[in-house]
Parts: C-alpha cells; structure tokens; sequence
C-alpha cells in the first residue's frame, strides 16, 4: 500500500513536470502574448488568487458540486427504480435513450428564460447533460446484482430499507464514482460555456473577460486556477472511492 | 407430535409454466431431507417457497405451527428461522467474513456489538476459518466462501437450514470441506432441507430422500433404499445417470 502511494506521487510530479516543460516550449517557441511563460504565469496566479480568483473559482465549483450532487442523487435514485421495476423500466429507459443523445447544451437560452439569469438555469443546464449518465450506471448496478445474492440477502429476514443499504447501495456505487469521474468534464466544459452569459462571477466568465480585455497573464492564471480545480477534484474523488469502496480496490490488487 | 414442516398441496406458476404441481411433505424437528432429481424439476422452486423467497401460486405451507402462506405472514420474521445457503453469490461483497457473519444480527437488533461479534469468531471457528475473519469475500475460496455463508446462515440462530446445491458451482477438492460442516450440522440435530448432487452426502447423512421430477415427487424413501431398490422406474433412470457419470 505504501509503495503504491509513494508510486502515484512520482507519477503526480512526472506529470507536473511534463506539463510545465511542454508549457514552457510552446511559450519559446510560439512566441506569442497569448501563451506567458509558466514562471510569470504562477507569480500572476499567486497574485490575484487570494483577491480574485478564489472568488470566481469558488463561484464556479459552488455550481458543479450542486449540479453533481444533484445528478448523483437524483439519476441514481431513478436509475434504481428503473433496475428494480421492470414496468418503471419500460417507461424510463426509452426516455433516457432518446433524450441521452440530444445535445442539450442548445437549451441554455431557454433555461435561462425560465428561470431567470441567476445560478439556477446554469445548474440545471449541468444536470440536463449529466444525469443521464448517473441514472444509467445505477440501473445497470441494480440488474448486475446476481439473482442469487438477493435471494441469499433477502433470506435472512433483511427489512426494505436494509436491503437498499447493504445490498443495492454498495451494488451501484463504485459505478456511480466512476460515472462522476467521467462526468466532471462535462460538468465544468459546460459550465465554461454557461459563464459566458449573464454573470459577472465564475471562472468561465473571468477566462474569457481576461481575453476580450487582452490580459493574457490573467486569463492564463484563470485557466491554471481551473485546471488545478479540476485536478482537485479528482484526487477528491479517488479519495472518496478509496473510503467507500475499499472492497473493489482489493479485488483489483488480486 | 406436528411436523416441523407441513406443505400441503404446493403449487407454482411462472407465468402459464407450472412448475410444482402439488407437492405434499411433513418434515420433523431434526430430519435431514436431501432432494434430488433432475435440472428444472422444481427443486429450487420448491425450496425458495419454503420461506417465500417465491410466492406459492397455491398451496399451504406451515412452519413452527405458523401458517406462512397465510395472508399479512410477517415473512421477515419467519425467514430469520430459517437459514439459506446458495449455490454461490452468498456474500456481500463490500463486507470481510466476520462482517457478513455479525451483519445480520447487529441490524435486527437480535445482538449487540460485542454478542455478535463473539458469535462470529466461534461461528468461524466452527467452520474452520478462525484465520480468515478479516478476509474480503473475494480473497477467499469457493469453498471457504460457502462455510461462510453457512456461518452467516446460523449466526441467526436457526431452527431449519435450507440447501440449493451448496457445493455444486465448487471445485472438487473444496467439496469435502462444505460437506463436512453440513455433517456436522445435521449430526447436532438441526432440521435440513439440501438439494444436492452429492449421492454419497445424501447416502450418509439424509433421514429421507426424495426424488423430483416435473414438479412432483416421484419418490421418497430412506437412503438405503432409495439407492439400492427405487421404485419408480424415472428414479432408476436418474440414478443410474448421476452415479455412472
Ligand atoms: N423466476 C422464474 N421465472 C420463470 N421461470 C422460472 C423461474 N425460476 C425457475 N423457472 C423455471 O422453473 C423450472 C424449474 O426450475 P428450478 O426450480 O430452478 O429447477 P431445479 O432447481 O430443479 O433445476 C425451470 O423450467 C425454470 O426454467
Ligand atoms: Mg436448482
């Protein structure tokens, strides 16, 4: 376990430091404003982001961590129902597939007609996009139970709700942080996207401010700051996984 | 005297298939049952509505003196008198050996912590595995799972235990050990129903065997007999299959 660790480490600082050197040609080699060179680049960043950044940052995970956590609870609790009804099956799944495909991220002019311009029509403009995901991931979870293991769980005399928490959850959730792996970069690209209208905080709107005002160092700083969210992110969510599903880590090590 | 076990007249639809077509048995406090019988005869149909894991289209059946199939049975509370093992997918997953043995009692408040615990450590020790308690269900064996699962079974105390092919998706080398913690079962008096493959199980440790076929009994008798001197015709034929292959 502590090899494996300290093995990840190297890879996490390999990875860093590819990043940065590649950075860095690009900036000898494009010479252009538009690319800063990565040491003036993290200055500007530490800089601006106790003042600025973290502000708009903050703004802008507040939306994805909502919408995510919308999405997770919500899809799952569908994608469940949808596993464990065959008639809620035959109703549910359908829909998902012909509305899984739609590019919903057209639908941000009217979400913000309905609901205003506030954090709201953003939100669900995330969770339109992402929870299709969630609730298929669950549904699968739920129909991968062997029939066996239900029957083996429900004879000894297990309540409803016991048999949701030991049998069901456990079933679909190293699927759902899968899923939501997978779905952070949906979530924050289309976050990007739904900063650029109607608000004034959000690291989307800040990236693109900083450009139409030529500030390439800031809008630099901004794409750092939200890399580095973004890689937050992930480690959190491994951090997660490796608490809950400890069990599918030891199956793997086999 | 009852029986420990009545069914009267079981039947069982899927659908416009009709699986069991009247099964009528009486089992007593402390008998060891085997079923046999050919695949897709009804014997884990049968076995799965003894505690109702299947709705029995028909029929009455009666444990304890408790009608089960009566309407508002509390069936959760029956099924904890009854223990089940599979043929596999027994554990949960996510929980170690001692985890899956405590689960159970802890959440129906039948025991606390430190009870339940105990009891896991001498059921585990029961069935050989007093090494394995900290173990993932998916680092141990076919058949160290199944005494597992025949921990779990009992660490609710139960007055019968049901059998669905305990040993049939094992390795051969593991099915001896399975086997042995069942002997020991049925040798302290715990009332069993087994579905089993196993002639040589059956011959030694059954009370009674029956015969099943197409959602019937064909036949039942005492082991001895059932082996050497079978009656029905279809039990010869099944017989001779099982015990020349
Ligand atoms: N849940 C079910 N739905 C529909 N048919 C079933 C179901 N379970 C069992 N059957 C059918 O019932 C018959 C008996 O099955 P089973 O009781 O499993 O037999 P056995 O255990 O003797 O092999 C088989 O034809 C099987 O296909
Ligand atoms: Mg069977």
């Amino acid at each position: 376990m502590k090899i494996m660790k300290s093995f990840k480490l190297t890879k996490t600082l390999y990875s860093f430091i590819f990043v940065l050197i590649f950075w860095y040609l690009l900036h000898i080699s494009v010479k252009t404003a538009a690319i800063p060179s990565p040491y003036e680049t993290i200055v500007n960043f530490v800089e601006i982001f106790p003042q600025k950044l973290s502000l708009h940052l903050g703004a802008s995970m507040g939306r994805v961590f909502l919408a995510l956590g919308i999405s997770i609870v919500l899809g799952s609790m569908i994608g469940i129902w949808t596993g464990i009804s065959p008639k809620a099956d035959s109703m549910i799944s359908p829909l998902v597939y012909l509305l899984y495909p739609i590019p919903k991220i057209a639908f941000l002019p009217i979400l913000m007609i309905l609901f205003g311009l506030g954090d709201l029509p953003k939100i669900l403009l995330i969770v339109i996009i992402i929870i299709f995901q969630f609730t298929m991931a669950a549904r699968d979870g739920v129909k991968e139970i062997p029939r066996e293991l239900t029957y083996s769980v429900k004879s000894l005399g297990l309540t409803k709700p016991q048999m949701y928490l030991h049998l069901v959850i456990p079933a679909i959730l190293p699927k759902i942080i899968t899923t939501a792996r997978i779905s952070l970069g949906a979530a924050v690209s289309v976050l990007f996207f739904a900063e650029n209208f109607a608000t004034t905080y959000g690291i989307g709107y800040f990236i693109m401010n900083q450009w139409a005002m030529v500030n390439y160092k800031e809008m630099f700083s901004g794409i750092l700051a939200l890399s580095l969210a973004g890689f937050v992110i992930f480690l959190i969510i491994d951090l997660i996984e490796n608490i809950v599903c400890k069990w599918v880590q030891q199956g793997r090590q086999e | 005297m009852t029986a420990q076990i009545v069914v009267k007249n079981l039947h069982k639809y899927f659908g416009k298939l009709e699986v069991l077509k009247g099964i009528d048995i009486e089992i007593n406090k402390g008998e060891v049952i085997c079923v046999i019988g050919p695949s897709g005869s009804g014997k884990s149909t049968f076995l799965r509505c003894l505690n109702r894991l299947e709705e029995p289209t028909d029929g009455e059946i009666v444990v304890d003196g408790e009608t089960i199939t009566a309407p508002g049975t509390d069936i959760n509370k029956i099924r904890r008198h009854i223990g089940m093992v599979f043929q596999q997918f027994n554990l949960f997953p996510h929980l170690s050996a001692k985890q899956n043995i405590m689960m159970a009692p802890l959440e129906l408040k039948i025991k606390n912590k430190k009870e339940a615990e105990e009891k896991a450590l001498e059921l585990l020790d029961r069935v050989g595995l007093s090494e394995k308690a900290d173990v993932m269900p998916r680092q141990l064996s076919g058949g160290q799972q199944q005494r597992v699962a025949i921990a779990r079974a009992l660490a609710m105390e139960p007055d019968i235990m049901l059998f669905d092919e305990p040993t049939s998706a094992l390795d051969p080398e593991m099915v001896g050990e399975v086997l042995a913690v069942m002997k020991e079962l049925a040798s302290m008096g715990m009332t069993m129903v087994v579905v089993t493959h196993e002639m040589g199980f059956a011959r030694d440790a059954a009370d009674r065997v029956i015969f099943m076929d197409e959602g019937i009994i064909m036949e039942e008798a005492v082991p001895e007999e059932m082996f050497t001197n079978p009656k029905n015709p279809r039990t010869s034929e099944f017989l001779n299959k099982v015990l020349t292959t």
